[in-house]
């Protein structure tokens, strides 16, 4: 069993492990690549920019000087365009659209992006302003990307808006779902705040459904808009996920942007279930936090992994190991409850499912054990059926169905965007997405509420 | 391998890259130290009364990240005592005999001024002069420089004087700092000059320091003008030294000056007349080992082109530099898109659509990708869309055929006087 931790990990100081991986761009570096740009006239890349940023000005004006303009055209489009800068799959956005790579090297997009929200963030900016209030109010619930971008349109078009947010902060998945070296926390908290200057009421710390009513919230307020992502990892259904040392990948990833950096895992063998973008950030936290061993067992292959490319390279250099094809049969404990080893499968593809990915099929006789200390699952997330439910509103197993052109629900008060709308064929998953899609439902609640033939009958 | 060689007015030197007279050549360490790198001859810092300099002299124009587009001086003639600077250039000289030494002159337009500096630095062994009637800054205040180079007839008799007691060659150096730089050339000729150098550097404030609000550079919180020279001058000596190459009354050798930076640069000037060249800005960007490229470059161009000497590139540019009355009125061209080169940058469509003929569509195939489309029928054959493309063989301009005989502006106006009993040709 090879050691992981020759790699880029301190193991006498592990909350180092936990600094931003990657160094912005120098202001040299900075300069250099934004004069590369060519200046696309209808450029490709606004185009694949799911929040349709204006790449080329933001570019253009890194390399004339003017910084706050530049962080104000990337704000101006997506709400959370400090976060997107670090955790974007640009090379698939952007980046991938560069003409550029038509002829030499595609333009630093995502680096550029970074460079001017850092330089908005240090130098303490300010760059939007409510609009005159109209009197009309709406209550966001949740206060990810998408509720955080929804808010700050809602607010700079006169509504009086307040975020119901279930957690200490606000900032959702960016706050406390991606691992701090990929998105510190202090940049989800600026964009935050850019929320909250615009008199955005944030109330955190208070769970809808139950710290306070959804009748209360729903008298209340002219318009809610639901953008409550989804909940923790669901169980696996294979014998012993209660063990000692079996963990949600999500609050996995959170306890370390929330709470000292324990070393439990220093020293220690980790496999980790699945293989997307959550399963990554697991897995390379493990590794940060001093585990010698970390694989990620995955019952498809590569071809089917959910991980960006990016994310996957990411982890080959954290020494993360991979597991195609191969499935979790049951977790062993030993007598005090801890984890000892996990019991898997071999897998083969077999005929394509309804999501058009082949499913995988046990190989008989093929199980073996792993002996691990600790296993983190990443298999997805469950959703927010119950507080769906409270609010009355038409879904399919906990997406929320609703009209793609107005974000209105089965309920024409209630709007919603974000993951909670993610799935059975509706929506995307990445966090610009649900930007957009915040930007895209204040904009349907405004053409509503402006209307004057009411539409909410 | 083909002869490097020139001859510039009886001047001859082992290849055609000279440093022009500045910073580079102001001291026997400096000339010595280029002539191990290779330059084929130096200008001497220009030799006259010393001077007192000040503190903060240079500046740059950077653009778009490239350092140096252009550079500005308020640096005055050498500072060093003139005994100093004679007995360099006599050790200079005496280590390097086949390399040029060149010494550049400038003191007060008065006779004996003249022939007392003349005898002096020839009597240490240069093998020619340079009159520097050219420095826009600070000498000029005091009369001299470009002062006296903006006077024909100042150019004309001080050229007459150094002429008096000249035993080598003497080149006068000229300011572009005029309306029409022959009308100086011409003066030089008529007092006598063995050669002309052209352009000195151009009136010039590099830039304004938008927090402090003080120039670029500045003394003490103040400015005074400069000298621009570097890449960004380029053509404006280039056009000099072709409108002065192809004036039959300016018939003497040419030594080109003004942005070149490279063998390619040099060929340019050479072709359009120039029998050399100097150098100053890319030797201070870059130090005097930029020589050896140039070298080699040059040659390996002039085997390509299966020319055996340099001195054969002299001129044959310049029967095709002309007047505008004398083009071709019914010559076209037009832009082509190879679409399959193209990036889609959409860069010729949005320049030609704003800022000139609106004759590229920017049209969408089946898959929606950009595909850019030149209606030639429109077309002026302007250039401006092959310019702002950053891909190299995306768009030609191609020759259409005419289906009218070539016909001038000047051809025009002869038939149209000729019918009308008046001729208003365009002439110089």
């Amino acid at each position: 069993m090879s050691s992981v931790n020759q790699l880029r990990v301190s193991l006498d100081h592990l909350h180092e492990n936990f600094q931003e991986v990657y160094p912005g761009l120098t202001k040299q570096e900075a300069i250099e690549e934004a004069n590369r740009c060519l200046y696309c006239y209808d450029a490709p890349c606004i185009n694949a920019c799911p929040t349709g940023i204006n790449i080329p000005s933001f570019i253009k004006k890194i390399a004339s000087g003017n910084l706050k303009g530049s962080a104000k055209t990337i704000m101006e489009a997506n709400p959370i365009g400090a976060s997107c800068a670090r955790v974007c799959p640009t090379e698939e956005l952007c980046e991938g659209a560069c003409v550029l790579n038509h002829s030499t090297k595609p333009i630093r997009i995502g680096n550029l992006q970074r460079y001017a929200t850092d330089w908005a963030i240090k130098n303490e900016q300010v760059l939007f302003e409510a609009g005159k209030k109209n009197g009309k109010t709406v209550a966001i619930v949740g206060g990810g990307p998408a509720g955080l971008a929804a808010a700050r349109e809602l607010a700079r078009l006169g509504y009086e808006v307040t975020i119901f947010e279930a957690e200490e902060k606000a900032g959702g998945l960016n706050t406390y779902g991606i691992v701090s070296f990929r998105l510190p926390k202090e940049v989800s908290y600026w964009e935050v705040n850019q929320v909250k200057s615009l008199h955005v009421n944030i109330r955190t710390s208070t769970r809808v459904g139950q710290d306070i009513s959804v009748d209360e919230i729903m008298s209340k307020h002219d318009i809610v808009l639901l953008a409550i992502g989804m909940s923790k990892v669901p169980d696996i259904g294979i014998s012993g996920e209660e063990l000692l040392g079996v963990y949600d990948a999500i609050e996995f990833v959170k306890e370390t942007k929330t709470k000292p950096i324990s070393n439990r895992l220093l020293g220690k063998r980790v496999a980790v279930i699945g293989a997307g973008n959550t399963a990554i950030d697991a897995a390379t936290c493990s590794v940060r936090l001093g585990a010698d061993n970390v694989k990620i067992l995955y019952r498809r292959t590569m071809s089917e992994m959910t991980a960006y490319e990016f994310e996957y390279e990411f982890a080959k250099q954290d020494g993360v190991e991979f597991r195609w094809l191969t499935a979790p049969k049951r977790i062993i404990g030993d007598e005090e409850g801890n984890v000892k080893a996990i019991e898997c499968i071999k897998m083969e593809l077999g005929e394509q499912g309804e999501d058009g990915r082949c499913r995988p099929v046990p190989i008989e006789g093929s199980e073996f054990t792993l002996e691990v200390d600790a296993v983190i699952k990443a298999i997805g997330q469950s959703r927010y059926v119950g507080l769906i439910e409270q609010f009355e509103l038409e879904h399919m197993d906990g997406v929320v169905k609703i009209n793609p052109t107005t974000f209105q629900t089965s309920n024409k008060k209630v709007f919603a965007c974000g993951d909670v709308i993610f799935g059975k064929g509706q929506g995307e998953a990445m966090v610009v997405s649900a930007a957009q899609q915040g930007k895209e439902s204040a904009y349907a609640i405004h053409q509503v509420l402006s209307n004057p033939v009411s539409e909410l009958a | 391998m083909a002869d490097l060689r020139i001859n510039l007015a009886g001047i001859e030197s082992p290849n055609p890259f000279w440093l022009a007279s500045a910073p580079p050549t102001n001291s026997g360490y400096q000339v010595q130290r280029a002539f191990e790198a290779g330059w084929g001859g130096a200008v001497w810092k220009t030799l006259g009364d010393p001077i007192l300099n000040v503190s903060s002299r240079f500046a740059a124009v950077h653009f778009n990240g490239q350092k140096v587009a252009g550079f500005n001086n308020i640096e005055l003639i050498t500072d060093r005592p003139l005994e100093v600077n004679l007995k360099e250039i006599y050790e200079t000289k005496k280590r390097f005999p086949n390399h040029a030494i060149i010494a550049s002159l400038m003191v007060e337009p008065k006779l004996e001024k003249w022939h007392e500096i003349v005898k002096r630095v020839e009597d240490v062994g240069v093998d020619g002069l340079e009159l520097n009637f050219g420095c826009p800054h600070g000498m000029a205040e005091r009369g001299m420089g470009a002062a006296s180079g903006q006077v024909p007839e100042l150019v004309e008799k001080q050229t007459y004087w150094a002429k008096e007691v000249a035993k080598t060659p003497v080149i006068v150096k000229l300011t572009p700092n005029i309306t029409d730089i022959t009308v100086t050339a011409e003066a030089a000729v008529n007092g006598g000059a063995d050669a002309i150098s052209m352009i000195n550097t151009i009136n010039s404030l590099a830039g304004v320091d938008i927090d402090s609000w003080n120039t670029i550079p500045h003394v003490a919180g103040k400015g005074a003008h400069g000298g621009y020279c570097g890449p960004a001058v380029k053509p404006i000596a280039l056009n000099m030294v072709g409108e002065c190459a192809r004036n039959s009354r300016i018939n003497v050798p040419i030594s080109g000056i003004g942005g070149i930076s490279n063998w390619k640069d040099a060929v340019e000037f050479m072709l359009m007349g120039a029998t050399g060249v100097q150098v100053c800005t890319a030797a201070m960007h870059h130090g005097f080992r930029i020589v050896e490229d140039m070298i080699d470059g040059l040659n390996n161009y002039l085997d390509e082109k299966g020319l055996t000497s340099v001195m054969d590139l002299v001129g044959k540019s310049v029967p095709k530099y002309s007047d505008w009355g004398e083009l071709d009125l019914n010559y076209k061209v037009v832009a082509r898109i190879n679409n399959d080169v193209c990036i889609k940058c959409n860069k010729c469509h949005i320049s030609c659509e704003d800022t000139s003929h609106q004759c590229i569509d920017l049209l969408k195939d089946a898959n929606g990708n950009s595909q850019l489309k030149v209606r030639e029928e429109d077309c002026v054959g302007c250039n401006l869309c092959s310019i702002v493309c950053p891909v190299e063989g995306a768009i030609e301009m191609v020759e259409v055929p005419s289906e009218l005989p070539p016909m001038t502006w000047n051809e025009h106006q002869a038939v149209i006087g000729a019918a009308s009993g008046a001729i208003d040709p365009i002439t110089k």
